[in-house]
């Protein structure tokens, strides 16, 4: 029941978007032209794609994050019933957690959280 | 259906569990959009107000009394503006980005409970289910970035994305705090925990710095100063947005503000008590008199501190550099959360903090 409005507001979202994207086409001037329409670089001429090979860096931290979002994923349950799991439940944890910090270790050794 | 039964539907389903009626479902959502809009407006007029008082200047003054129908002006303006889609843009893509963005912070806006009697979608796993679809967020800027086939908006974008995803984590371990000392994911339940006392300074310490950390990383989730390097003026033009212009731009805009929003209710309802008025364990007195004010005052009073809090910040710290935001992040404020969250779990297994056993 709680969930009754999720997929509602998704469509109200859209509609949102889109109904006033066609209210402003209705109303707003509409000349598009080759210099008008090209890629804003700062008043020049647009040299190239900006659809290319990117730092590696952003991928690596991606790939950190994620380790550590699914992670989270594990520890809200636990953090919901820690008064029924108690001291045993924490020790598992700690564990756990000092297991995927021993891999963030490793990254920040190997320079991975240094910025290049 | 006649107005007055409307709303006699409406007052019957505020009471306990709400049952599915034609007008509950119309009401709820036309109140949603009612509220985005007003609150859009409220909160651009307060943001350029603040900061012009900030500076010594007056802001808007022309548009209405005090200039307070500027937003509205803006909003007409951004109507009448003409949409620019590059012609090497994806534009399948470029339309969907805003899309993205204004449909999580809808989705999060809905599980907010803004009083004890009013709250769309308070389901029991809504702590869990605000940082799964928040998360969304960023894919609208990831695609507008990408889409846009703009190096600004491509580099403003991947910086965006890394710095959303890395300040999440910092953002989840506070959290995890305040459901390890309520015991439940259900934000009202979070809420009525609080009745004997805010989280904030309950747990003593852990509450106040997880309560900085949550403000820290919440403030660089939603890219505001000074954690604004997806926009940074100076160096990347407008960065994910330099090539949307008229709506599209209006609403990244306004899912911008609507998230600021979000993130002030958030961090209200967890580390300050949401709707629940200022109580001290079993003074009753002083807690009847607190009882006066309506919850929902409450809950927009601490709501509006956060937003002010984080228009002061905006004023008062420089921007970050990228390898700075990174280095926050990985090497102080996830170490930091981490040990709090043990400071926390031993606080919550001994009962360590005030009023543990109301």
């Amino acid at each position: 029941m709680e969930y009754i409005f999720v997929l509602p507001i998704i469509v109200v979202g859209i509609l949102l978007v889109f109904g006033s994207l066609l209210l402003s086409r209705l109303l707003a001037p509409h000349n598009p032209g080759p210099v008008k329409n090209d890629i804003y670089e700062c008043g020049e001429k647009t040299i190239g794609s900006a659809w290319i090979q990117f730092n590696v860096g952003f991928y690596l931290f991606g790939l950190i994050f994620l380790v550590f979002d699914v992670e989270a994923a594990f520890l809200f349950p636990w953090a919901t019933v820690i008064r029924e799991t108690g001291l045993m439940g924490l020790a598992e944890v700690i564990a756990f957690v000092v297991i995927l910090l021993i891999g963030l270790g490793y990254a920040w050794r190997k320079g991975v959280l240094e910025w290049v | 259906m006649s107005v007055s039964s409307v709303s006699q539907d409406i007052a019957s389903h505020l009471g306990s569990a709400p049952e599915i009626s034609a007008a509950y479902f119309v009401a709820g959502l036309l109140g949603t959009v009612t509220f985005l809009t007003v609150m859009a407006l409220i909160l651009i007029y307060a943001e350029r107000k603040v900061a012009a008082h900030f500076q010594c200047r007056l802001g808007p003054m022309r548009v209405g009394w005090h200039g307070l129908l500027q937003s509205v002006a803006d909003a007409l303006k951004l109507i009448l503006k003409e949409d620019i889609v590059p012609y090497s843009a994806d534009k399948f893509l470029h339309a969907l980005a805003p899309v993205f963005a204004v449909v999580a912070m809808l989705l999060s806006l809905i599980a907010i409970p803004t009083s004890s009697r009013l709250a769309l979608s308070d389901s029991n796993i809504g702590v869990l289910y605000i940082s799964a679809v928040s998360g969304l967020g960023v894919l609208g800027i990831l695609l507008g970035g990408w889409s846009s086939n703009n190096k600004w908006s491509l580099l403003g974008a991947m910086r965006a994305g890394a710095q959303i995803i890395s300040y999440e984590l910092s953002a989840t371990l506070s959290v995890l705090v305040v459901i390890m000392l309520s015991g439940s994911l259900k934000l009202s339940a979070i809420i009525h925990s609080q009745e004997a006392g805010w989280w904030i300074w309950r747990a003593p310490g852990v509450g106040l710095l997880a309560f900085l950390l949550f403000i820290v990383s919440s403030t660089a989730e939603i890219n505001r100063t000074p954690f604004d390097l997806a926009e940074g003026e100076s160096e990347l033009t407008a960065g994910f947005h330099t090539e949307y212009s008229g709506m599209r731009f209006a609403f990244f805009f306004l899912a911008e503000y609507l998230n600021l929003f979000v993130v002030s209710a958030l961090g209200a309802t967890l580390f300050l008590g949401g709707w629940m008025p200022f109580h001290i364990g079993n003074f009753s007195g002083f807690n009847a008199a607190m009882d006066l004010i309506p919850e929902f005052i409450w809950f927009m009073g601490k709501t509006a501190f956060l937003i002010f809090l984080s228009m002061w910040f905006r004023w008062t710290f420089p921007r970050l550099r990228v390898d700075q935001l990174m280095k926050l992040e990985w090497k102080v404020l996830m170490p930091i959360g981490f040990i709090n969250l043990l400071l926390a779990a031993m606080m919550t297994l001994f009962g360590f903090y005030f009023f543990a056993t109301t």
